[in-house]
Formats: structure tokens, sequence, C-alpha cells
């Protein structure tokens, strides 16, 4: 099962602004109520966009200068709650394909990881230079590059954190781990038959 | 220098590197639910895959069960869906499920617990953040997400990086009226939200020692909350008393031979901590919170934060809360009025908490205006409960006595809450619109204090309402 290697990711920015964005905001628990992820990119951060009547909420998301961005700016903690991995699927199918933060929860990092989606940390100040300049550009290109680990933009550049284990797995293709996993064939079994298993007595 | 039970519990089930460093972890038992399961049965359909060892996966539904009526079909046909999938796929792929009929039915954290299949030294996976719950036994719990509950599905192993070591130490005697959740919340408001990230929790001290296994679980259970995704307590006497004669717990012979496995499992007392925090049992109160997330707590003497006082830095954040919450900067948090009353979920949805919470509802009425509810962690909780006449004191109280599962503690069933209602709550999180409505309003606190909160109608110290020398703590 080859994967596509992601080294890079390049596109325009949104800011979404605040720490600890949790999974409620991201995925309002009442969109969780589906059998498939397919149309979740609609659920996305859906009570801070609109009211309840369905009118639009001032958010970034909503302002048309950011429309089509795929690189979104965070701040720290960002995905903290639940596992629900239908949080960065929203992000994913809403057209995201990188994060920037100053931090990341951790299940949410693994979610996004695992669906080939960086989410690189970066310092307070580099992320607020950074929306400041997507804010008075909005049609700034700007390059997550895993490789690199750094951000590029106009003619800056800054360094990011992505752990070894997360970079690997995208640089070189293997961020589903399926493929990998089931590889240790016989490593398992023999696991099974060592390790106990709570059987109804 | 010795080890701590994460790592022995790591090392006996590291099966192998990946190749990108990370451990491939062998999962010794699988809790899964119906929300975060479909997509990946889907996954492993679409793969062509089986469940590897379907004896090692054990199913419930919780999130979308309604619990004022089972009657099927659902009035919510999405729940129902759910539901009428999770039958397939557990009947598809030969998994234990326990059904809304079987009696067993409830939370996921409640019943693994109560039915033994959560043990000391296991690791175990379940998509759901509050799988820490299960680190109450010493078992090494993690919260995952659904292309990883493919991979536990498919291989009964995923993909991890090694944790951290974090022992959190509380000391001394809890004050009377302080319980298991004002532990947790207070060690969240010291350690913040997300200062577990990248640590695994290990919990001890003489308050741990002293704890039974449900109140370790409430601990558990919040991990999460403080950034943690695991948590845990070295087993003791006090585990084996709660597991032996469970119906998925060794037996006979089994039996003496788990527990010196589970005796050798504990931390070393030289174990390696990467980090230790000490906190002194005198200084928890009863603890509220009166923010939108868990860290933003307070006792229930104090007044919520005054953002004039606090750095420009932080002003915007504590400005946002208040804002949501409709408290004004350095109003005491005491007194505050209170539309619903939620006593249930994972947290503190399990019998002791029911049984400590009558205690104190007896003979009380809830106070006009104020809609109570009451939600069993499981039908077994639900059936003791009504065995030990609790049910009726909540009843005869003017609680709504309801069936087993997750219900207001993330509203993804019928009950919720209506616009800015605010909700003294025995659950886990405030996060904004956390509990149904976008604009509805959560304050966090341990069940005994949501039952001074239903019957005065305002969020207060259940050591005035009921009297504090009345009130023996935890």
């Amino acid at each position: 099962m080859a994967l596509e290697p992601i080294k890079q990711v390049q596109g325009r920015a949104v800011h979404v602004p605040g720490n600890d964005i949790d999974t409620d905001r991201i995925t309002p628990a009442r969109y969780l109520k589906v059998v498939t992820f397919d149309g979740l990119g609609e659920a996305l951060f859906y009570d801070e966009r609109f009211n309840p009547d369905g009118s639009e909420k001032p958010h970034p998301l909503n302002d048309p200068r950011f429309k089509g961005a795929s690189i979104m700016l965070v701040g720290a903690n960002f995905g903290c709650g639940s596992s629900r991995e239908h949080s960065p699927q929203a992000i994913y199918r809403a057209g995201f394909r990188a994060l920037v933060g100053e931090s990341f929860a951790e299940i949410f990092f693994g979610n996004a990881t695992a669906l080939s989606m960086p989410c690189v940390t970066a310092s307070k100040a580099d992320i607020e230079r950074l929306a400041q300049a997507i804010e008075q550009d909005p049609s700034l290109l700007v390059t997550v590059d895993v490789e690199r680990l750094e951000v590029r933009y106009a003619d800056t550049a800054f360094k990011v954190n992505l752990p070894a284990t997360a970079q690997k797995a995208l640089v070189e293709g293997r961020w589903d781990p399926i493929a990998d996993l089931l590889e240790a064939g016989e490593l398992i079994e023999q696991a099974a038959a060592r390790l106990p298993k709570a059987t109804r007595q | 220098m010795g080890k701590s039970l994460y790592e022995k519990v790591w090392e006996s089930h590291a099966i192998r590197t990946l190749p990108n460093g990370q451990t491939q972890l062998f999962i010794d038992t699988h809790l899964i639910h119906e929300v975060t399961s479909p997509q990946a049965f889907g996954m492993l359909r679409d793969l062509g895959l089986k469940v590897r060892f379907p004896e090692r996966t054990f199913a419930t539904v919780d999130h979308i069960v309604p619990t004022h009526s089972l009657l099927e079909p659902f009035e919510d046909p999405q729940a129902d869906e759910m539901i009428r999938q999770l039958r397939k796929n557990v009947q598809d792929f030969g998994i234990t499920f326990f059904d809304v009929t079987s009696g067993l039915q409830g939370i996921v954290h409640v019943i693994g617990p109560e039915n033994g299949i959560t043990q000391p030294g296991m690791t175990i996976a379940c998509g759901d953040s509050h799988t820490s719950t299960h680190g109450a036994f010493g078992a090494i719990a993690f919260g995952i997400g659904t292309t990883q509950v493919r991979d536990v599905l498919a291989t009964q192993t995923m993909a991890v990086s090694k944790l951290k070591v974090r022992r959190i130490n509380v000391e001394g005697r809890l004050q009377p009226g302080v319980y298991a959740k004002d532990v947790i919340l207070h060690i969240i408001k010291v350690l913040g939200v997300n200062g577990g990230i990248g640590y695994a929790y290990e919990y001890g001290g003489s308050v741990f020692d002293n704890f039974s296994m449900e109140e370790r679980m409430t601990v558990c259970n919040m991990s999460i909350e403080g950034g943690a995704r695991i948590g845990y307590v070295n087993p003791d006497q006090t585990t084996f008393d709660y597991l032996k004669g469970r119906p998925y717990a060794p037996k006979g012979e089994e039996w003496e031979k788990a527990v010196a496995r589970w005796k050798a499992l504990a931390s070393d007392p030289d174990a390696h901590y990467d980090d230790v925090v000490n906190i002194r049992a005198e200084d928890i109160a009863p603890t509220v919170t009166w923010g939108i997330n868990p860290g933003q707590g307070c006792a229930i003497t104090d007044r919520v934060p005054d953002p004039a006082q606090y750095p420009e830095s932080e002003r915007p954040a504590l400005e946002e809360a208040l804002r949501h919450m409709k408290l004004k900067p350095g109003q005491p948090i005491k007194g505050v009025k209170v539309d619903v009353a939620f006593l249930g979920s994972c947290t503190n949805g399990r019998i002791s908490d029911f049984r400590e919470a009558a205690k104190y509802l007896k003979g009380r009425k809830v106070a006009p205006g104020v809609r109570a509810i009451a939600v069993p962690g499981s039908q077994q909780v639900a059936k003791q409960c009504e065995e030990e006449g609790i049910a009726e004191i909540f009843r005869e109280a003017g609680f709504e006595w309801r069936g087993a599962g997750c219900s207001m503690c993330l509203a993804m069933n019928p009950d919720k809450l209506v616009g800015d209602e605010l909700c003294a709550s025995s659950s886990n999180r405030n996060f904004k619109g956390r509990q149904g409505s976008a604009t509805g309003r959560t304050v966090l606190m341990s069940p005994v204090m949501v039952v001074a909160a239903a019957v005065t109608g305002r969020i207060s110290d259940a050591r005035e309402v009921f009297g504090v020398e009345t009130l023996v703590g935890a």
C-alpha cells in the first residue's frame, strides 16, 4: 500500500486564534451521529461559525478573504478533549492539509498524522508574525516544509518542530500505519499467546 | 534504578519497533462503542481485513442511547442507525456485545470495570478519550481515534510513542466534603489543561492508598482533561478485592497466579519518574469550574477571576470564558443560579456516587424551576440503585430517574441543555456547547455538590447545605 509522501504542504493560510480549542468546538457532538466521515467538512467549527438560525457569525473561516486556505494557524493545546477522529477528519475534509500551532493535544495529533495532515509546532511569536502577514495579504503563499522542519512565506522562514516519528511517517509515506502493523504477523500471535485476556469464567 | 508500572507494562507489550521509530504495542483488551467504531469497521471491510482476535474486543452502546425509553426504533433516526450498524458489525465479526437488552449495557468505562474485564497490567484501548479511567486498576489505557480502532481490530496492536511518567503524590487527609472529583479538578487547576501532554500520570500517596476503586476511577478518568492521555494507580489489595469474583476476573488457581503477577507490576519503590508533583490533601477544597475548560476551576468559597488583575496576555481567554458563562469579573461562584442538575457520566455515574449523593438528598426536594436528571452509568448500577432504595430517594426528591448511558455529559442523545441554561454537572467537560446547546453553560463538580445545587437552585457549598459535620468526605 504505497501512500503519498508528505514532504511539504503549500497553500494559503488562515489563523484561528485562541488556546485550548477543544474537539467539541471543532466538531459539536451532534455531528458525530454518523456511520461514515463523509460530509464532516461542513460541521467544522459549526457553532462558532453559525447562529442557530444558520446565519453566519464573524469567524476566520467565514471570512471570504481566507476561503480556500489549506493551512490552519492555531494556538496552544489545539484539539484537546475527545478522541473523536471526526475533528481532524472535518478539518481535512474542509480542505486543510497542515496545521501550525503552539502545541497540540496528543490524541488529536496522532489522529491528524494518520490522515497525512502534519501538525507542526512553532513559537507563539512566529505564528503571530505569520498571522499578521496573512492578515495583510491573504493570498500569501505559505509552505510547511515537513522535511526541513520550517515554515516559509514571502522572504521569511521560521523553524518548526515535529516528533521524529511523525516526520518520518509523513515524509516516507507511512502515515497510515496499517501496512507496517500487519507485517508483524507471527510476533502478534506470540504476544497474544503470552499476554492475558479477559475471559468470562 | 527500579521501574514504574508504565515501563513494565510497556516492555511486556512492545512487539517491535516500527520503521518510523514508534513502538508496535500489543493491546490486550479493546473496548468499542457505537460512535467511534462504525467507520473503523468500514475501513476493515474496504481493506478486506478481519478482526484478528474478536475475543479481545467488547462492545457496548452508550453515547446515543436514549435514557427515557429504549423502545425501538429510537425516536432519533440517526441514533437508531448507529445502534443497528453496531449490531451488524459485532455480529459480522463475532464480538461480544453488551446490548440494551443484556442487563449489562452501560457506559464503556463503567461496564469494563464492573464486569472485571479491566484488569491490572493490561493494555486497553478504546475510541474514547476517557479510556484513561481503566488506569485505576494499574492498566495502561489509551483513548484512540477511529483509524487506531481499525488498527486494533485488524492487528490487536497499534503504533505508539513512549510517554514520560509524572508521579503525582497527594498526601494527607482530605477535608470533610472533599471528594475524588475535587482532587482531580484541583490537580488540573494546578498543572493546567495541557500540563500532561507527553506524560502518563501515576497517582499515588496516602489519599490514593485510601481511595476506593471507584474514587480512583474518577481521578484517572479526567487525566485527559489535564492533557495526559494515560493516568493510573498502582494495583493493591483494594484493586484485588474489587475484582475478585467479577464475571471476567480469573478464578481459583488462576486468580492466585494473577494476583501474584499484578503485585509484581506495581512501580518499584525506587522507580524512575521524569517528574514528581506533590500536593497536600489539606489544600484541596470542594472545587467547581467557572469557565469553559476543566482547568478553569476554583474553590467553592472563591470568586471567579477578574481579568484586570491578570497579565494582559491572559486576559482574552479569561474574558471569553466569563462572557460565555455570563459571570461578572470577580463575582463569587457560590450563589450562581442553576437551571439543570445532572448526575451521571463515566466520571461520576457509579454506585458509590449515587449512594453518597442519596445520603444527602434523602428527604429533600429539588428546588422549583430546576430540571434534575440522574443517569446511572450502567444497567447494573441502575438495578443496584433500585434494590438499595436509592432510585426512589432520587424520584421522591424530584429528580428524573433515567436509564443508563452517557446522556447529558455530551448530549448525543435527547438529553440536552436548552439555550443558555446553566447545568451543575458531575461530568468531565465544561467546553462550550458540550451539553448540547451552543450557549449552554456547564459547571463541573462532585455528585454531592450537584445535589446541593439541585436542592438550593444555586451553586452551593455542600458543607453548608448539608452541615459540614455530617459530610464524611472521601
